[in-house]
């Protein structure tokens, strides 16, 4: 589903993933995992495609097409979704408003019908649900006044009503508390535990991989996959930490 | 602020005026509104002509009366809205306007405030969203006269720059002859958060939509609460979709 192969880039002008190789296969779960400063966001963003985030060297390819050619909205449009370590806030846009804008631009671009008012809000409803999350939320602008965990939640919503077939999940983990994590653990799992679509998880902790199993774990260092292994590697990671296991 | 002769320059609320424009326009018809002591006013003004446009506006607001004014200035040429208010006793003002202005644009808009007497309240909000190399002006003046003790007076101004070649003046003022008053302004002129809008665009919008969503709330502050806000919104929309 996904190539990556020798990936190299620069942000503002400093050079961060240099020469980052990467296959994920439809049905696979991967996390990638690393210390601090790694590049994992900058991956994430890379592959989002946002402005700022200079590919100089290597593909993407995704489901056959050239991924890193694409617009932002093109990638999303072709079921790329990205989880971010922090959502942004949108003063004065519903969720409401927003997500259906963007499903209904999507499913434009895959040449698909419009949903209306009605068949969305009975989507959004399903998917609000899932994640233990109150509709007012969803009525409420985007992320605004939303806690950090809340924020998160909100990200695994709007995941479940894009409905992507890869999904990239940036620190979702971080700022939940223990029962929010085990929402959104599962929420992931059932929106996207199928066999014609994958994750890329980005975490620091193995408290997430716990509900979320991976089949693949990657440790990105200095902005290349210095190893990769089964779920056992992230249990050794949280035992003897990154530099033991990267040296 | 009715002036017999041609302004020029020189004049305080003409200094941003596309004058060869004003001069086809000259003199501007006035208007003059005035509610007696507790009466209530609202009025919505769209323009959006495709020849230029300018108009003074007098309201006259006695001992209790609040007027709600309400301004979109989108036209596709000149357009100025100017507006001075008096407030009697306990009176109260409610101004929001949106301005939209592309190519080589001049939008503005001109107030003056008055507070004649105690304890009237105003309250403005003003936005523009400013593209190509247009200019968009807002000029206010909150005057508190002598006495006006416990007036209460805001503005809130904000542009937003879509191009770096716009250009928006913003002036809010405030002349204060009186104790104990509250008066605030805020004023900032902006683009749009790059951020937001690679997240709108991540979630499917192409960037012309995700621009719109971010506008639209934007100008939405002038119109909240406005008797015609749905046409207003309307409007600033179709307006908005031209700029884009
Ligand atoms: N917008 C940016 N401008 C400049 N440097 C950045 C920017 N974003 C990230 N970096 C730098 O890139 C490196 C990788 O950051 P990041 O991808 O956020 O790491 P991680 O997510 O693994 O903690 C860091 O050295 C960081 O300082
Ligand atoms: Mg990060």
């Amino acid at each position: 589903m996904l190539k990556i192969d020798n990936l190299a880039n620069e942000v503002a002008g400093k050079p961060i993933l240099k020469g980052l190789s990467l296959t994920i296969n439809a049905g696979e779960i991967h996390a990638i995992m690393g210390p601090n400063g790694a590049g994992k966001s900058t991956l994430a963003y890379t592959l989002g495609g946002r402005p700022g985030y200079d590919v100089t060297g290597g593909s993407v390819d995704f489901d056959g097409a050239d991924l890193l050619a694409m617009e932002p909205h093109e990638r999303a449009a072709a079921g790329l979704f990205l989880g971010f370590q922090y959502p942004v806030e949108i003063p004065g846009v519903s969720n409401v408003q927003f997500l259906r804008e963007a499903l209904n631009a999507q499913r434009k671009g895959r040449g698909e019908p419009p949903l209306s008012g009605g068949e969305f809000l009975k989507l959004a409803k399903e998917k609000a649900g899932l994640l233990r999350m109150d509709m007012d939320m969803l009525k409420r602008p985007v992320n605004v006044g939303f806690s950090g965990g809340e924020k998160k939640r909100a990200e695994m919503v709007q995941m479940g009503i894009l409905d992507p077939k890869l999904a990239i999940l940036d620190e979702t983990d971080s700022g939940l508390d223990i029962d929010a994590l085990r929402v959104c653990g599962e929420g992931i799992n059932a929106i996207m535990r199928k066999s014609d679509k994958a994750v890329l998880l980005i975490t620091h902790y193995q408290r997430l991989l716990d509900y979320v199993k991976p089949d693949f774990v990657h440790v990105l260092a200095g902005g290349r996959i210095v190893r990769s292994g089964g779920p056992e590697l992230a249990l050794e990671l949280e035992q003897h930490g990154y530099e033991a296991v990267v040296a | 602020m009715t002036v017999a002769t041609l302004p020029t320059r020189k004049d305080e609320a003409y200094r941003y005026a596309d004058l060869a424009a004003l001069e086809t326009l000259w003199p501007l018809p006035a208007e003059r509104i005035v509610l007696g002591a507790g009466e209530q006013g609202a009025r919505a003004i769209v323009v959006d002509a495709d020849g230029a446009q300018a108009r003074d506006i007098e309201i006259v607001l006695g001992e209790g009366a609040s007027y709600d004014l309400r301004v979109l200035n989108a036209g596709r040429a000149y357009g100025r809205v100017a507006v001075r208010v008096t407030l009697g006793k306990g009176a109260n003002f409610h101004f929001g306007a949106a301005q939209l202005a592309g190519g080589d644009q001049t939008l503005e808009i001109v107030t003056e405030v008055v507070h004649a007497e105690p304890d009237a309240t105003s309250n403005q909000v003003v936005r523009s969203v400013l593209a190509g190399h247009a200019t968009g002006t807002y000029l206010g003046r909150v005057v508190v006269d002598r006495g006006a003790v416990g007036t209460d007076g805001e503005q809130s101004i904000r542009a937003m720059l879509l191009d770096r070649t716009a250009t928006a003046n913003a002036r809010p003022e405030l002349e204060i002859y009186a104790d104990d008053v509250k008066c605030a302004h805020g004023c900032a002129v902006g683009e749009l958060d790059a951020q937001g809008l690679f997240y709108l665009q991540s979630r499917g919008l192409p960037p012309a939509e995700a621009k719109k969503l971010m506008l639209q709330a934007f100008i939405a502050e002038a119109f909240v609460g406005a008797a015609e806000e749905e046409r207003l919104t309307q409007a600033a929309i179709a307006a908005l979709e031209g700029l884009l």
